[in-house]
């Protein structure tokens, strides 16, 4: 097992490297002057000169990223100079915020999409398969800022069930003690049920809207690999033998047909993470995506790189996780 | 006469399909006595799986028993509450499949699928289940059973899967065994293997077998009666041996008549004595070397991968799947290369097409060197028109996308020799060399038989003009009376355009049809060679004669 984790962490470096590689040339051939931004718009070309000197944007390309390298290798992802603060800080302070919305979501995906493309395979054709065609359209079609703003009119304004979606949490509550970064389980760990109360109920609206969004493949996926593990030839010695219909449908099914499930799973997860941008902004929710977003508007590129590096090195422990759960599930996967 | 323990009567069966119901089983009768073995053989096609699945009532959910009665000792099926049923399968009446590896759970270890079913049926509790499916593992004698327990299905060989299937089957002792063409697709000496395990356990315990299979020597080997069926309708039934002595129906004449079996030439298999024009004189070049093999090795290494060897650990020896082959194909000439799967005869004839490179050893086309040409550049090399192959499987050897002109035409576009009208010209006179009629040609894949697919295969095979064709088992995919259309198609063509012939087959009756010289290889080298009559008739290897001899054939 840590010799099959250590080979697989040794194919992922080449990529991490490409990914240095790549966000470092990619953030100095985006257009805008990050110095002229930082001078302000009536700035002096002296001034501009010495920001950029400050900067150090006057070097060579090749100078800048040994520079980035060593920085990188230090742990120091540089400053952002729209908030002022170090990189890495921010991204700290930021990051379970996007991860504890995203993880909800997603498990509310995950328990809805599921059984909802299984019973849809078993009842092929019957009202619960074109509910499922509905929902996954729907999914698929809606724009998450558009579901998130109908949620907010609907449930905010309209019936008043939710709060304000005004961030993690109310202006008048203290953040619980932090332990993970996560409100839902640093409230919980405090035993301060009122908090936890306060940070579910911001958190329900845009976990509702991602897993509205992230429902959709899941569910499709579920269900076309249900009708293929239910017409397989193993299905059909299984019914043979007499085994019952929960035996067949369970054991036999539907753990093969999770097996495609797992893989979308992981790329639904990556692509929520970093993707959830839109759903931030509408809920004002202080994550890594919106954070990013406005330092590339900004140009400001440290944030920016330190967002990619962190999202590609969580994309590739992610499929780290997801080959390593296909192995404990699937035994082919074991060998090779 | 005492009460036959499945009786079926008036069956029935109808499929809901787009184009509206078909029947697939028309008023089907049989009926199988206690310790009886029953046989029912037929084509694709012919209803006999789908009589089976409704015996047992797992038809899929297209299908439905419209008419007729099942009792099983004296019970209704048909009637039976699903309840009932489910109790039934598997502890009175079970099945064995064909594509064994398939027919388990592939994520499941063999032992607990067995347990599955020892618990389901209360034949095993919690804690001795274990312990029984090892029991019914040691039963069909699978060495090893503890281990064999954990196994998965892929760890396994078919002919192993094949036996923990049988062992699934008859963990609970039943009393019927429904064996759906138990052997397909597996080597004819695992064929034998698995055919007389059934045939000793079932003996043993008294039961009765429903073999069906549509290799008519299977069934007269095993079965006490036998019912030939033909589009879903029982044509003939009878004493195994009456029904081969003296077969009554048409349909059993035909399809005896198309069974490869010792004493037939190839021109027997065909219906009647249909006009063929006369063969043309030999082709005065005939019996030069056309293709010399010498030395032939390709070797492939056994994993390590790249961390074992930075861990400095030497890597294991690599796997010989081809062991210093040499053999000549001689201009107008067929060679046979016969062996059972992992013989290395699918690995040489790919060396030989050039779409593999081999590890060591040389190939001559006509005296000239290819072996050197990399596979990946012979694609452009003029000979590559020189070499072409007919594929084991009609179906996924063309493109769905293409119609039938297209895939005949495709290597003559690739070659560029010809366009537009005249290359429209030039498939209509191969589709007319293979008998494919012309309004046929615009028809997509699915919209052929087996029999006109494998004709398109042929034609594009040939559309270059090649010297040597390789054949790669053409005809396993095929129905026997289809199959004896073909090896004579093919046999015609051989004459009449002079090529030579590389057949590639796991079935010495066939090979001994189309060819005049043949090759047994066994673990990638040469067990015997030599004229087809001596090798088949007086065998000198001790594993030909075991292939031979394992070649179930009707009496006749």
């Amino acid at each position: 097992m840590l010799r099959t984790i250590a080979s697989r962490l040794g194919t992922a470096l080449p990529s991490l490297a490409g990914v240095v590689v790549v966000t470092f040339l990619l953030t100095r051939v985006l257009p805008g002057d990050p110095a002229a931004y930082f001078a302000g718009p009536v700035a002096s070309p002296e001034a501009i000169a010495q920001i950029r000197a400050e900067l150090g944007l006057d070097q060579p390309l090749l100078a800048q990223f040994a520079r980035y390298l060593g920085d990188l290798a230090r742990g120091d992802l540089g400053v952002s100079l729209t908030t002022g603060q170090p990189v890495l800080a921010d991204i700290a302070a930021r990051l379970p915020a996007s991860i504890e919305l995203t993880l909800l979501g997603l498990l509310l995906a995950v328990c809805t999409a599921v059984p909802l493309g299984v019973l849809a395979a078993l009842r092929q054709g019957s009202w619960i398969d074109h509910l499922c065609r509905l929902v996954t359209t729907a999914g698929v079609s809606l724009p998450v800022f558009f579901t998130g703003l109908l949620a907010v009119y609907v449930f905010y304004f309209l019936l008043g069930w939710s709060p304000a979606p005004l961030g993690r949490l109310d202006s008048f509550m203290s953040e619980p003690a932090r332990v993970t970064g996560f409100f839902l389980v640093d409230s919980a760990l405090a035993g301060d049920g009122e908090t936890f109360r306060a940070a579910l109920a911001q958190l329900l609206l845009p976990a509702i809207t991602l897993a509205v969004f992230a429902l959709a493949p899941l569910a499709r996926i579920t269900r076309a690999s249900m009708l293929a593990a239910l017409s397989a030839d193993f299905v059909r010695t299984a019914r043979a033998s007499g085994l019952n219909g929960r035996t067949v449908v369970l054991r036999y099914a539907f753990r093969n047909a999770m097996l495609p499930v797992l893989t979308t799973l992981g790329m639904v997860f990556s692509f929520l993470l970093g993707a959830n941008v839109l759903v931030e902004k509408v809920f004002a929710w202080p994550g890594i995506g919106s954070y990013a977003v406005e330092a590339l508007i900004a140009s400001d590129f440290a944030p920016v790189q330190g967002f990619v590096l962190i999202m590609a090195i969580l994309y590739i422990l992610l499929n780290l996780f997801i080959d390593l759960l296909y192995g404990l599930v699937d035994p082919r996967m074991k060998e090779g | 006469m005492e009460m036959p323990l499945l009786d079926v009567r008036d069956l029935t069966v109808e499929f809901a399909t787009r184009r509206g119901t078909v029947q697939a089983v028309k008023r089907v009768n049989l009926s199988i006595g206690k310790g009886e073995t029953l046989g029912v053989v037929g084509e694709s096609g012919s209803g006999k799986s789908v009589t089976s699945y409704a015996v047992m009532r797992i038809l899929d959910r297209a299908g439905r028993i419209a008419e007729g009665a099942v009792s099983f000792s004296g019970i209704a099926l048909r009637e039976l509450p699903e309840r009932e049923m489910q109790d039934l399968r598997g502890r009175e009446i079970s099945m064995i499949f064909q594509n064994p590896r398939a027919a388990l759970n592939p994520i499941r270890s063999v032992g607990r699928q067995i347990a599955d079913v020892l618990l389901q049926h209360g034949q095993a509790t919690r804690a001795n289940a274990r312990a029984k499916a090892i029991e019914a593992l040691t039963q069909v004698r699978i060495a090893r059973p503890e281990e064999r327990y954990d196994a998965y299905p892929f760890e396994l060989s078919g002919g192993m899967c094949q036996r923990v299937v049988i062992a699934l089957a008859l963990a609970c002792r039943p009393r019927l065994l429904i064996a759906d063409e138990p052997t397909t697709g597996l080597d004819v000496t695992t064929q034998k293997v698995v055919m007389e395990l059934v045939t000793e356990l079932t003996r043993e315990r008294g039961m009765s077998t429903l073999l069906i299979t549509h290799d008519l020597g299977l069934a007269a080997a095993y079965c006490d009666r036998v019912a030939v069926m033909e589009k879903g309708v029982v044509v003939e039934q009878a004493e195994a041996a009456a029904i081969f002595r003296a077969p009554a129906h048409p349909y059993t004449r035909r399809l005896m008549r198309a069974t490869p079996r010792p004493g037939a030439g190839l021109r027997d298999l065909l219906p009647q004595e249909a006009p063929r024009p006369a063969d043309p004189p030999p082709d005065p070049r005939q019996g030069e070397a056309l293709l010399e093999v010498a030395g032939l090795v390709k070797e492939y290494s056994r994993g390590g991968g790249l961390l074992g060897r930075l861990a400095g650990r030497a890597a294991p020896a690599p796997f010989r799947a081809v062991d210093g082959l040499s053999f000549t194909v001689r201009r107008g000439e067929s060679l046979g290369l016969v062996g059972e799967s992992g013989c290395g005869k699918s690995t040489t004839s790919m060396m030989v097409m050039r779409l593999l490179d081999p590890t060591a050893g040389s190939i001559r086309l006509k005296g000239q060197e290819i072996s050197g040409i990399p596979a990946r550049g012979f694609a452009s090399s003029p000979l590559r028109s020189r070499i072409q192959m007919v594929f084991q499987d009609p179906t996924d050897s063309l493109n769905p996308r293409l119609t039938a002109a297209r895939a005949i035409a495709d290597p003559i576009l690739r070659m560029g020799t010809a366009r537009g009208a005249a290359l429209r010209a030039r498939v209509e006179e191969l589709a007319g060399l293979v008998g494919l009629p012309r309004p046929l040609l615009d028809r997509f894949p699915h919209q052929l038989s087996g029999g006109q697919k494998a004709r398109v295969g042929i034609a594009r095979a040939i559309a270059l003009d090649p010297e040597l064709v390789i054949l790669d088992e053409p005809t396993a995919a095929l129905d026997v009376s289809v199959q004896a259309v073909v090896l004579n198609l093919l046999q015609d063509l051989k004459l009449r355009l002079g090529m030579s012939y590389l057949f590639v087959s796991h079935d010495l009756h066939v090979v001994r049809l189309l060819c005049d010289r043949v090759i047994v290889m066994r673990q990638g080298r040469v067990v015997e060679e030599g004229p087809v009559e001596q090798v088949l008739e007086a065998p000198r290897a001790d594993y030909t004669r075991e292939l031979l001899a394992a070649i179930p054939h009707p009496p006749v």
